[in-house]
């Protein structure tokens, strides 16, 4: 068993200095009804490095991987090219193999990569300051709203009809047990947002709204109104962007007052993993840090008088707060954050937004070609690298019957909002860098003739 | 003016029905450095015994309890600059919060600070 | 006020320690000093080569960025030498014994990588259409079987982030299954003071009041207390078994039934399952539902504090109500994604959907293949190794350190000391931070907390006899000069790449983003 070091010598001779006859011995605490007398019938044994390797590249080939076909699905994950030293530099052991810096004099790497990605985080979402990651863009987002509730002692949350469903239906899950209230929608197949509805709805038991930018349908509302008029009724704007590539082109949710930006970090440099594990951005304006959740990497001098980092404000946390901490949250997500982090490095600003300008030009070039598919229609005026088309039938069944050509078309509305008729016919295309024109001519000609 | 102790280590001076809260020198010094406190608002109603404080330290939050019910008239604005004040001077400018005593009997159950002293000598 | 502890604490910088690190460079030989990328790099700088942009009419809505977003770039060269610099300045299981007790840092098999790197696994997307992604729904599928079968448990929740959001997915359950009952006026959850602190915050935020159970001298749980505490307002109670004492919960069984006698449902903690996969089946032990850390006993990666992974098995009775999506094989051998659109009538009960997606994908094929690389018989002899271990260094150290429960019998996975015999003014941190000048990572400590000066150590089945006996001695070095007061152990580490850090500075100013020298002194 080859990653495990002991010998029956070594076994023996520990037993001994140990002073137990037998390894049964240590177990003797285990109640008798409990005990398993040898490994557990009905599973296989142990296997060598191939046989696994064979087992599991054979699951492996039964997935269609995105980069071997014309791709354009997204809604909360994008296919992106992710540089080579980005893996590299995340497989490095002392990345890799390291814990949760609780000794900081010896974590100095995991710390100041910490601190380099908060400070990347908040400039890119145009807060004061992030965390060091969370789970997910859902669970952040959930944790907004929950930071919302603490912030202003109010306890209904009004989500945009443009936010994801999955982050809607995490927050719906959580908010049965904390008691908040959320007045939620679905989106409507339009080119204009909610923006309007969502202001009129603002009152003084608002705790936030939630607004997802772009949003689920890939459209581009301009937050700042809707800002105004959350902090008009003292309320908090919290926006959320699952797409932040984009943020290289439009104006960050910062620059235009929101008060709590959260993100999925995905996008850049950490591939798509069939939705996990991903990165969580969370950053907001610095007075609200103390209400913030999640662990925060800070600034100090050490007894020699160098800089150095450390975890801090920990008192926000479950493993001194218990019961009274800002959330339940233990683990972030920092061997992701270190891709993020890495990847926008490699990228610089310079690069960021010529990514982004390419994903956009692309997009729109593909919405102009599928435009002219009969039996296409696109909902969107404004979109950054994804919008919503039309269809003429319900397009639950054209994306099944693409993926049946090897063509990944897009996401059907009809899978995201089960039994909403009004958006059956809506699919969400995703145009990126690693889309070319021979995918976007292969989508074109597959839509006409699943069309027809 | 004369000033009672919590076997819980907050300190109430009391001058007619207006009460000053802090915590004791016995109480920093266990709590080591201070990096953040957090003080009631003004026109908050507070009772005897409830949360109304929160101090910290790097490695621990502490709950600070209200010695006496009574309506908070201001909170201590220095602390939030300076939360090392309550290190520096717990029984002075390190101060809690002020407020309206509504039931000036519950002063009878505190220590005084020679009995706080006793107390404190024990632990 | 509550909870006073001292454990807050500030160095001494003297001039002489500062002295003493000067280089011209501020480098010590390999000891590289590493700037911010936002000191090096510049916004115009890439390590990306991109196409141009075609022209093109952009669609934005109006709304460009058009201020610097002050993003620096550093060519590939640097970027890899700024990470590489970063990177030796950390301590990592590649490097040595890390023995983090109830973290559980084992050696993470490289296998595991690869596998998690093949394009089917890693450039799969979790809205394709679920004919695309049969080998993936296969993985999660064969995973929850053996799950299942490990913990002899009716069900599993895959799609938990990490282990509190598996603490949160059981608890979510026990409370949808008692609202379903009719019983949700239940408000109360018994939790041992030994407990991770995520188990009250987890209760907490479902909306429990959380009371302490009672433990024996013995550090175990007091079985006639809690009993004595049971009743009908009690909605579960949140064991950890191994318990973080390291020790097994003999009355596991009789704590179980007590709790289901008077209609209460048993959460157990999981992130001690290492020390008994495969020689015990927390179902024959009574527990309803359990979370699975799979970056403990299963090896993946913690990268510096995550990405973890929570699956939580379920009993017969909370099953129904676990969360969405998950897997299910269907009779002609295909997966299916029960999803919102796909649930039906099929799961009604579910109490809805945790995170977007499906949890961590990635995690479930490193576990997965460390899985079948031990096999069934492999996995028992982790726990037997593990265990054997632990009590290795207990018995080895417990004449030189205090064990508190040292004589209550053998422990699990972790040995459990006390800085009771340290001499006065020598503290567990200075052991810790001995231990680091000798090359190593310390123990945790301080926790649990019911122990003072707490640690615990968790050497884990993937340390060698020879390389524990030389933690062994290396840990009893600094524990004899702490007792004899050796006073340079006060200012240790004196050879890390940091000494010790100000965390009260770091606290009272907080520092979370760098900002540009004229900035930062104008904030100032």
């Amino acid at each position: 068993m080859r990653y495990l070091p002991l010998t029956d010598t070594d076994r023996s001779a520990m037993l001994a200095t140990i002073g137990a006859s037998s390894i049964d011995d240590l177990f003797v605490d285990v109640p008798e009804i409990a005990r398993l007398d040898g490994p557990i019938h009905g599973l296989p044994l142990h296997a060598s490095e191939m046989a696994v390797e064979r087992h599991m590249a054979a699951l492996a080939s039964r997935n269609i991987a995105a980069g071997s076909v014309p791709f354009f699905i997204g809604c909360g994950a994008y296919k992106h090219h992710v540089p080579a030293s980005v893996d590299h530099i995340i497989q490095r052991g002392e990345f890799l193999t390291a814990y949760t810096p609780y000794q900081p004099e010896i974590a100095q790497g995991t710390l100041q990569v910490m601190f380099e990605f908060q400070t990347q985080v908040a400039r890119l979402l145009g807060t004061d300051v992030a965390n060091a990651s969370m789970y997910d863009g859902s669970t952040a987002c959930w944790e907004a709203i929950g930071m919302a509730r603490r912030i202003t002692r109010r306890g209904k949350a009004i989500l945009s009809g443009g936010l994801h469903p999955h982050y809607v239906s995490v927050a719906r899950t959580m908010a049965k047990y904390t008691g908040d209230v959320l007045d939620t929608g679905l989106p409507a197949l339009d080119a204009d947002t909610d923006i309007a509805a969502l202001i009129a709805k603002i009152d003084g038991d608002t705790s936030c709204v939630v607004v997802q930018y772009p949003d689920i349908l890939g459209r581009i509302a301009d937050l700042t109104a809707l800002a105004d008029a959350c902090h008009a009724n003292k309320a908090l704007l919290v926006a959320v962007v699952t797409e932040p590539v984009a943020l290289g082109a439009i104006k960050s949710p910062g620059e235009m007052d929101a008060d709590i930006v959260v993100g999925e970090g995905q996008s850049i440099g950490v591939g798509l993993q069939f939705g996990g594990p991903y990165v969580g951005l969370f950053g907001c304006k610095e007075k609200y840090v103390r209400q913030m959740p999640g662990r925060l990497c800070g600034e100090t001098l050490d007894a020699e008088g160098k800089r150095g980092f450390v975890l801090t404000l920990s008192t926000r946390e479950q493993h001194i707060r218990r019961e009274k901490a800002t959330s339940n949250i233990c683990t972030s997500s920092v061997l992701c954050a270190l891709a993020f982090s890495v990847h926008m490095t490699l990228l610089g600003e310079a690069g960021l937004r010529k990514l982004a300008d390419l994903n956009h030009i692309g997009a729109a070039a593909a919405a102009d070609r599928l435009a002219e598919v009969d039996g296409v229609e696109v909902v969107n005026d404004s979109f950054f690298n994804e919008f919503t088309l039309k269809l003429s039938k319900e397009s639950r069944g054209v994306v099944r019957a693409l993926a049946d050509k090897q063509i990944l078309a897009g996401v059907s509305l009809g899978r995201l909002y089960p039994g909403a008729a009004d958006l059956a016919n809506g699919l969400v295309v995703a145009v990126t860098e690693t889309t070319t024109e021979e995918d976007v001519e292969a989508l074109a000609e597959a839509l006409e003739e699943a069309l027809a | 003016m004369s000033r009672y102790f919590t076997e819980d280590h907050e300190w109430v001076d009391v001058d007619g029905d207006i009460g000053t809260v802090g915590i004791s020198e016995y109480a920093q010094s266990q709590l080591g450095d201070i990096v953040f406190v957090e003080v009631p608002d003004e026109g908050k109603d507070v009772t005897k015994g409830d949360e109304a404080a929160v101090v910290e330290s790097v490695k621990a939050a502490s709950d600070v309890y209200s010695p006496v019910s009574g309506t908070v008239i201001e909170g201590n604005s220095d602390l939030a600059d300076n939360p090392a004040l309550v290190n520096e001077d717990p029984e002075g400018d390190g101060w809690f919060f002020k407020l309206t005593l509504s039931d000036a009997s519950e002063l009878e159950g505190l220590m005084d600070e020679t009995a706080y002293a006793a107390f404190v000598a024990k632990l | 006020m509550t909870t006073l502890n001292p454990a807050g604490w500030r160095p001494e910088m003297t001039p002489e320690r500062r002295a003493k690190a000067a280089t011209h460079s501020g480098n010590k030989a390999l000891m590289l000093e590493e700037p911010l990328i936002f000191e090096i790099g510049s916004t115009e700088t890439t390590g990306v080569d991109l196409a141009e942009p075609p022209a093109g009419k952009p669609r934005l809505g109006n709304l460009e960025r058009t201020a610097t977003i002050g993003l620096p770039g550093l060519a590939e060269p640097e970027t890899v030498r700024h990470y590489t610099r970063l990177s030796r300045q950390n301590y990592a299981i590649d490097l040595g014994v890390f023995p983090l007790g109830s973290c559980t840092m084992k050696h993470n098999p490289r296998l595991n990588e690869k596998m998690a790197r093949l394009p089917g696994f890693a450039d799969v997307h979790p809205l394709q259409p679920v004919d695309t992604v049969q080998g993936a729904l296969a993985v999660i599928q064969e995973l929850a079987v053996w799950l299942i079968e490990l913990t002899g448990m009716y069900g599993v929740a895959m799609s938990p982030k990490a282990g509190a959001h598996g603490e949160l997915c059981g608890i979510l359950c026990i409370k949808a299954a008692l609202e379903a009952r009719g019983e949700g006026h239940r408000k109360v959850i018994l939790v041992p003071e030994s407990a991770h602190g995520t188990n009250p915050a987890t209760a907490a935020f479902a909306g429990y009041s959380v009371e302490d159970i009672p433990a024996t001298a013995d550090g175990r749980v007091d079985l006639a207390a809690l009993k004595a505490r049971l009743g009908p307002d009690v909605a579960a109670v949140m064991i950890t078994n191994p318990n973080t004492c390291g020790l097994f919960e003999r009355d596991m069984r009789a704590i179980s039934d007590a709790v289901h006698a008077v209609g209460g449902y048993v959460y157990c903690d999981g992130a001690n399952f290492n020390a008994i996969v495969g020689r015990v089946r927390p179902g024959d032990l009574g527990i309803d539902a359990m979370h699975i850390n799979l970056h403990k006993t299963f090896s993946t990666p913690h990268g510096g504090g995550g990405p973890g992974s929570g699956p939580v098995v379920l009993s017969e009775a909370l099953s129904p109500y676990g969360p969405l999506p998950f897997v299910a094989k269907q009779a002609d051998g295909h997966f299916q994604l029960v999803e919102e659109e796909t649930v039906g009538e099929d799961h009604p009960h579910s109490f809805g959907r945790m995170v977007a997606f499906h949890g961590q994908m990635g995690m479930f094929t490193r576990a997965l293949t460390y899985i079948l690389s031990h096999g069934a018989d492999g996995l028992r002899q982790v726990a037997e190794d593990a265990v054997l271990n632990a009590n290795y260094v207990l018995r080895s150290l417990d004449k030189t350190m205090t064990a508190p429960f040292g004589e209550a019998g053998p422990c699990m996975h972790e040995a459990l000391f006390s800085d009771a015999n340290l001499a006065e003014g020598f503290t567990t941190i200075d052991v810790a931070k001995g231990l680091i000048d000798e090359g190593y990572h310390p123990m945790t400590v301080y926790f649990p907390l019911v122990v003072h000066g707490a640690m615990l150590v968790e050497p884990t089945e993937t340390e060698s006899k020879a390389g524990l006996d030389a933690f062994i001695d290396a840990l009893r070095s600094v524990v004899e000069r702490a007792k004899a007061g050796d006073h340079s152990l006060k200012s240790a580490p004196h050879y890390a790449p940091r000494s010790r850090l100000d965390e009260t500075l770091a606290a009272r100013k907080p520092v979370l983003v760098w900002k540009e020298p004229e900035a930062a002194q104008a904030a100032e």
